[in-house]
């Protein structure tokens, strides 16, 4: 049995309300675009059900207008995503412990978006309840966003899908302040990533889920490499002062 | 769309929920070594940093010029306190702003 908390799932809830507010003009655009791509809405609706993944879904789309062999389509799917590996492990670490069965149950709404929600909580273990709040809205955005574009088949005024646009960065930055501040650590982290994944992006040397992948791995250990000499050092130091 | 269609959401379904699940379920109660561990809580802050940069900057295309406002006006207001909404709302209420007149 799964045992909800009301308030921890309620203040899940609020923490996912502004990825839902990211996802409306993406799904709504995904379901106008599967529209023109031929899809039914209830195929388009599906998509969003079983797969909820924002950028492997904008590039089937692309690759079924294609005509490519599905197959390939459901590869690409995989290598676009294999970034979650790594993203899912570091949730662990945050994460409540929980029956094995509960945890795959709302692995399925971990998306780049409720992992960046989930793992900067200022909390120092998120709870089973909060995660459901947070992948549950998210997740109803996704979906139902997506069947009102198949429906109405139009897009938001230009100024407002424009200015929305911005929303998941947006998200993204107002997660990732916080932690900045007075954490010279959070700093290069964020920095050396952002470096790294600059240099892919502009050399057209990897595509962006794989950039992403490593820019990220490659900043994570980095960092840990150089904080880690560093305590050494500190350590060494403060030991000879003992001797002397 | 036929079959084949579904035969390829139920591939890309697997394709997306097999590397969320796999580690949160044979993760679960392994305790690992301190620097794999170290490494792993960095992967947030490194995930945010590369998933910001530099795409904040091409949201709109062939015009930087609203990615750099855009952009701007998220770091400032997070930088004054802002929780995550302000954030969100006041950066699109800026941009909307921008677009309507510009």
């Amino acid at each position: 049995m799964i045992v909800i908390k009301h308030n921890e799932f309620t203040s899940g809830l609020k923490a996912g309300t502004s990825i839902a507010i990211g996802y409306f003009p993406v799904a709504l655009t995904f379901g106008l675009l599967a529209k023109t791509a031929g899809l039914s809405i209830i195929e388009a609706t599906a998509m969003s059900l079983f797969v909820f993944a924002g950028a492997s879904q904008y590039i089937a789309l692309s690759l079924i207008t294609a005509a490519v062999n599905p197959m390939l389509i459901v590869m690409n799917t995989f290598i676009v995503n294999i970034r979650h590996f790594l993203m899912t492990a570091s949730l662990n670490e945050k994460m409540m412990p929980e029956k094995r069965w509960i945890k795959a149950l709302y692995a399925f709404g971990i998306t780049d978006e409720s992992f960046s929600v989930l793992a900067t909580s200022k909390k120092e273990r998120v709870s089973t309840s909060f995660a459901f709040g947070v992948t549950f809205i998210a997740y109803a955005s996704w979906v139902i966003f997506t069947a009102v574009g198949h429906v109405v088949g139009a897009n938001l005024p230009i100024f407002l899908q424009a200015a929305m646009s911005i929303a998941l960065y947006a998200m993204f930055v107002g997660l990732l302040v916080p932690s900045m501040k007075g954490n010279r650590k959070v700093v290069m982290l964020a920095g050396t990533a952002a470096a790294i994944h600059s240099f892919f992006y502009f050399t057209e040397l990897l595509s962006t889920g794989w950039a992403i992948l490593f820019s990220t791995l490659a900043s994570a250990i980095f960092i840990e490499v150089i904080y880690a000499k560093r305590n050494k050092t500190t350590e060494t130091t403060y030991t000879r002062k003992e001797e002397l | 769309m036929g079959a084949t269609y579904w035969w390829m959401i139920l591939g890309m379904a697997l394709a997306t929920y097999i590397p969320r699940m796999i580690p949160l379920t044979l993760l679960e109660g392994k305790e690992l070594p301190p620097v794999i561990s170290g490494v792993l809580r960095n992967i947030p802050y490194a995930v945010l940093g590369a998933l910001i940069f530099p795409a904040i900057l091409f949201v709109q295309e062939g015009n930087i010029l609203f990615g750099i406002l855009g952009a701007a006006t998220a770091f400032l207001i997070a930088i004054l306190g802002g929780g995550v909404m302000p954030v969100v709302l006041g950066t699109i209420g800026v941009l909307a702003v921008y677009s309507l007149f510009m």
